[in-house]
């Protein structure tokens, strides 16, 4: 919302700077958002007087003026053909700044003459986009004028924030009320003309009480509609309205200046009375912006006889606007219920100045007022004849009464008011004060409902900066956790995932509907995306993360190990979602570049996903050596993978904690990568939740007193033997005595049969109380090779 | 007794001419091998009188101890050189690369969100947090936001398309409509329908709004407070707001605006401004050279609290909303939003953190 200084003194009598009114209009929650002075920029141009114009000796089209501006004359050389001995016009000396053409004078030779300055046009000047011609200015302008002071350009504009609530400070009259509460003047008294009419007052009826509830009108016959006087013209300009004609100048004027919508027919266009009604479902209109709007059955529409005219408090019709042959005019000054016009305007997606303030209530009580100005004013600037007024339903109009108590101020806002200052703020606002601190709540303040609304009034008045802080009280006993243990889960991991070298990523949760089919789907898609490729809620963190790699390698990263815990959206019961906490790897690139000790550059292979997955899992404090891999948990959760080079971690036969691997190259490709992509996806949400601690302390220390022993045995399995069997095998071949086996070797080649391989393991056996005698050793050994045996290894000679 | 010492005097030159170890086993053979001429000279003794062994027992056994000594020094200098040698023959180039450590790192807007809650436990604050994809019964109706509200146009909301078996609809019988939170603020209501107050809780997490340019992102990031018991006002909030925006920037200097505005969920409400200083062309945090619109904050609406089954004659407090974007930005000087969600890991390593930068209140929290 913009407005003037000088307009708002018309209805505030002030000798407030324009800086004590900025802070203030802040500081009471009409926030500024930027104050600009149309004449500052154009201080240094003069009214200035041509005292001769002769032809230029070297050019045609120019002229050599003697200019004076107050100080003598100038030689000035000017190519504008309206230039001529005698004229009036604006002159910018050198050093004067030239917004319309972006130059700052000089004193130049022109074509071999000197120059002095510059004889300015409208469009030089940024006032227009007149450049026929330099201005000509009255006869009587005082020569040596600064130009902005004898155009009135002077007028400081200040664009305010108006919140959705305030309604009523859509208009200057409400920001100056408002001011004025706050000490910084006197709101002055507002005329309402008293209109003799004349005639018959025009037909118009509300048939929908509901969307219109009061339809009031007044007609005047005879005007005449052209363009608006100087003054109207400047103010509308000044606040970045484009003057149309008188007609549709004044009701823009009275809505900015009033917060009155209001609405210009021209009545030799219209076949009988105005309706406001609900329209016909299909029924279409085409409004003042050119489009043509098909309306429904719940939306309120002003019609006459044949047509729909206006979509009510929105938008007018084009069919039957106010033009420059309009003598009879009917001006509507309607009320339209907030949440029919919201519903509509969101419906038609059509906004204009009138629903925004139609949809946050006008004033009810300022119909007729409204009217009465509105007519005085067409009368006062077209002439003609107006008739009585014809005032159609009735606006809501119940007082409000708030019960209040003073002292709320203090146990809500905070801050001590005496009573008395309390009810001066608030008669200041319009609000009524009685006895019993029964608040009436002012027609125009549609948003006050309780007694929280009137603190907020009396804290914004007083000053919110006067609320003195106040501690709060520290929370008695010992500080406990504050974050749950899925937050302190999350924190662990994604730092350890840092702490081994990955890059954390934070990439969109949506993604397009392409990219979730190969990752599942998606059970999540917004109806209203911002484009195609943000539409579905991911049900993966695989390829945000691919998309984000794809656009690192194509900048020419060398390795990207990147990583990115968020949710993945899938439907939960109820309709509700069900978004779970994920950690998703890629390590894409080279995992070593080339090196004088490695040799070649090496790129991830899938052992370096399950490498990721098991360390990231360990440090979320899953049991990781319990952990079974298997293959994807369905057909389509493993669609994204390379089928030989991947599985799952899962905790039993089916928790499934983690997925890795290599990316199956079709999907790669969908991503426009090729080369080795490994990933990993780590679901937090199936991981074992810790079971309450039962304190800090740890079980007694007690280390083996032998030293473990170790033997090797080398297998020759069938290719197709998991190594992961034969080793659980070999683990659990005594179940006392061997603690750990592991693989050490794995060996296809010379001296192994094809359809082979030989797996070497490494027993580790762990004496408890004596040390083992060489026949308990070869006990064990022979147990081990059995076990082996009932997996289809033989043990190697 | 020159026979010793004639004997003694080549023995030494020859320890001392020794020019390898095996030169000087050659010697020491000589000397105290078991031919050795030392050694000889022990034997001898059995056959001396007891008189004689008197006298040449301790001389013999000197020269030998003399000899045993030198021997002993000259191969620790022998071995000492072969080290030497051996040591300078292996010298390597210590200027070649090594493999390079990885070193990875924590988003901002992880960072930031470590920060707060660190700050804001102090205070007593837990960490809430609810689902990204909501109802508008959370996201606008519980919050006094009706359907016709135009704050509800104010948010540029993503709805969703309904589920296959329909998204449900509410006790009175309206249809329910799944969307994405435009805020963080539904996790007061969850907060307070679930729990009893006295509550303190921030909520951080994602937040979607139909908007995208230079300065919004259709997703980002947003933190929640609220604080509901007996007795909070308005000076609680300035308070909160107060000590949480100085302990994040870690200035003193913090100056804080607070301007009434208008959210329907809070009355009164205001936002919150802090002031700044131009340094070299940057908005540097501190001071009042001009202001920042930072959060917006405000008393819970009574209709906020009794939508959620509370007592507002009983209850009463405030909440707060601010960018955690906005905040990181503000803090660590990136100056486009729109880097943070794109993953080039330049950007990460540029301004990503460090796994041990854990934000604790001894350790200051920020990094």
């Amino acid at each position: 919302m913009k407005f003037t200084l000088g307009w708002l003194r018309e209805h505030l009598n002030t000798d407030a700077t324009l800086d004590a009114i900025v802070e203030g209009l802040t500081r009471i929650g009409l926030e500024v958002e930027g104050v600009e002075n149309p004449g500052e920029k154009l201080a240094a141009f003069r009214v200035a007087k041509v005292l001769s114009a002769e032809r230029h000796p070297q050019a045609d089209k120019l002229q050599v003026l003697s200019v004076d501006a107050g100080n003598g004359p100038l030689q000035v050389v000017c190519g504008a053909p309206n230039a001529r001995a005698g004229m009036i016009g604006v002159f910018g000396a050198p050093g004067a700044y030239v917004p319309g053409l972006d130059v700052t004078l000089k004193v130049a030779a022109i074509r071999g003459v000197e120059s002095n300055g510059m004889m300015c046009s409208t469009r030089e000047l940024e006032l227009g986009e007149d450049h026929d011609g330099i201005i000509e200015l009255p006869a009587d302008a005082p020569v040596g004028t600064p130009y902005p002071d004898y155009a009135g350009l002077n007028d400081p504009v200040i664009d305010v924030s108006i919140t959705p609530n305030r309604q009523d400070c859509m208009g200057v009259r409400g920001i100056a009320r408002d001011l004025a509460a706050a000490g910084l003047g006197t709101l002055l008294p507002i005329t309402v003309p008293v209109i003799a009419g004349d005639g018959p007052a025009p037909d118009v009826r509300t048939n929908d009480p509901a969307g219109c509830p009061a339809f009031f009108a007044q007609a005047v016959r005879g005007v005449t509609n052209g363009e608006s006087p100087d003054w109207l013209r400047r103010r509308l300009l000044a606040i970045g309205q484009k003057p149309i004609s008188t007609l549709v100048d004044i009701t823009n004027y009275i809505m900015f200046d009033l917060g009155r919508p209001l609405h210009v027919y021209d009545m030799a266009k219209l076949s009988g009375g105005l309706v406001a009604r609900k329209a016909a479902a299909g029924e279409q209109v085409v409004a003042l912006n050119g489009r043509t709007y098909t309306l429904t059955d719940t939306m309120t529409v002003i019609a006459d006889d044949t047509s729909v005219h206006d979509v009510g408090g929105i938008m007018g019709g084009e069919h039957s606007g106010v033009s420059a042959d309009t003598t009879d005019v009917l001006i509507e000054c309607a009320y339209f219920d907030p949440d029919h016009i919201a519903r509509t305007g969101q419906a038609l997606t059509l906004t204009s100045d009138a629903r925004t303030r139609f949809e946050r209530g006008v004033d009810p009580a300022f119909l007729a007022d409204g009217l009465a100005i509105a007519t005085g004013v067409v009368v006062a600037l077209c002439g003609g004849t107006p008739s009585a007024a014809k005032t159609a339903g009735e606006a809501p109009q119940a007082v409000h009464l708030v019960e209040y108590d003073p002292n709320h101020a203090e146990t809500l806002g905070g801050l001590v008011v005496a009573p008395e200052r309390q009810k001066a703020i608030l008669e200041s606002l319009g609000f009524t004060v009685d006895a019993n601190w029964r608040v009436g709540v002012p027609s125009w303040r549609r948003d006050i409902d309780g007694s929280a609304d009137i603190v907020e009034e009396v804290i914004r008045i007083e000053g919110i900066d006067k609320v003195p802080t106040v501690a709060l009280p520290r929370i008695p006993g010992v500080a406990r956790p504050t974050a749950t243990p899925d937050q302190l889960l999350e924190r662990r991991v994604r730092r350890a995932a840092a702490a081994r070298g990955l890059n954390e990523a934070v990439t969109w949760s949506f993604l397009s509907q392409s990219q979730a089919d190969v990752f599942g789907s998606g059970s999540w898609t917004l109806a209203n995306p911002i484009s195609e490729d943000l539409r579905v809620m991911r049900p993966s963190l695989l390829p945000g993360l691919l998309a984000a790699t794809e656009r690192n390698l194509k900048r020419g990263a060398g390795t990207v190990r990147l990583f990115e815990l968020g949710r993945r959206y899938l439907a939960g019961a109820a309709g509700n979602s069900d978004e779970r906490p994920t950690l998703g790897v890629i390590l894409a690139g080279e995992k070593r570049a080339r090196g004088w000790q490695g040799g070649k550059a090496v790129t991830f292979d899938a052992y370096d996903a399950k490498a990721e997955a098991l360390a990231l899992l360990a440090a979320a404090g899953a049991p990781v050596d319990n952990l079974a891999v298997m293959g994807p948990e369905s057909e389509q959760a493993g669609a994204a993978w390379h089928p030989g080079q991947s599985g799952t971690l899962r905790l039993g036969p089916k928790t499934v904690l983690a997925a890795f691997g290599m990316i199956h190259p079709s999907v790669a490709k969908a991503f426009d990568l090729d080369g080795a992509i490994a990933g990993v996806e780590l679901y937090l949400d199936a991981l074992p939740t810790k079971r309450g601690t039962t304190g800090f302390m740890r079980p007694a220390y007690a280390p083996p007193a032998l030293q473990p022993v170790r033997r090797d045995f080398a297998f020759l399995v069938p290719a197709t033997l998991p190594a992961e069997t034969l080793v659980r095998a070999a683990r659990g071949a005594d179940k006392t005595a061997i603690v750990a086996a592991r693989v050490f070797d794995v060996f296809v080649g010379a001296g192994v049969e094809p359809g082979h391989q030989s797996v070497a393991v490494e027993v580790i056996l762990q004496p408890t109380g004596t040390s083992f005698t060489d026949e308990q050793l070869k006990a064990i050994a022979d147990k081990v090779v059995a076990a082996a045996a009932k997996q289809g290894a033989v043990l190697r000679g | 007794m020159t026979e010793l010492d004639s004997m003694r005097d080549p023995m030494l030159a020859a320890i001392a001419a020794s020019a390898s170890l095996d030169a000087l086993d050659a010697v020491r053979v000589e000397a105290l091998g078991k031919q050795g001429r030392i050694t000889q000279l022990l034997k001898t003794l059995g056959k001396m009188t007891p008189d004689e062994r008197q006298v040449q027992g301790p001389q013999i056994q000197a020269l030998r101890e003399v000899v045993a000594g030198a021997i002993a020094t000259r191969k620790a200098e022998l071995e000492r050189a072969e080290l030497d040698a051996r040591l300078a023959s292996e010298t390597l180039d210590m200027t070649l690369p090594v493999e390079p450590a990885l070193v990875g790192t924590i988003h901002p807007v992880s960072q930031v969100m470590d920060e707060l809650a660190e700050i804001f436990a102090d205070l007593g604050f837990a960490v809430a947090t609810g689902p990204e994809i909501e109802d508008d019964w959370h996201n606008f109706t519980a919050l006094n936001i009706p359907e016709s509200h135009p704050a509800r146009a104010m948010h540029d909301t993503f709805y969703c398309e309904p589920q296959p078996e329909g998204d449900g609809s509410y006790a009175d019988g309206v249809a329910r409509k799944m969307l994405l939170r435009t805020h963080t603020s539904p996790v007061q209501i969850r907060t307070m329908l679930t729990q009893k107050p006295p509550i303190r809780i921030i909520a951080p997490g994602r937040t979607y709004r139909s908007d995208s340019d230079a300065t919004h992102t259709p997703m980002f990031h947003q933190v929640e407070g609220l604080v509901i018991d007996k007795g909070i006002t308005l000076g609680h909030l300035k308070w909160t707001l107060e000590t949480f925006l100085k302990a994040f920037f870690e200035r003193d200097d913090i100056t804080l605006r607070l301007r009434p505005s208008y959210f329907p969920f809070t009355e009164p409400s205001a936002e919150v401004d802090v002031g700044y200083t131009m340094q070299k062309g940057k908005r540097v945090i501190g001071g009042a050279d001009g202001w920042m619109e930072v959060l917006g904050s405000g008393m819970v609406h009574p209709k906020v609290i009794a939508a959620c089954g509370l007592d507002p004659a009983e209850y009463q407090g405030f909440a707060f909303g601010c960018g955690i974007d906005r905040l990181a930005m503000l803090k660590y000087g990136m100056d486009d939003l729109r880097a943070f969600f794109d993953g080039d890991i330049r950007w990460l390593k540029h301004y990503g953190f460090s796994a041990l930068d854990v934000p604790t209140l001894s350790g200051g929290v920020g990094a």
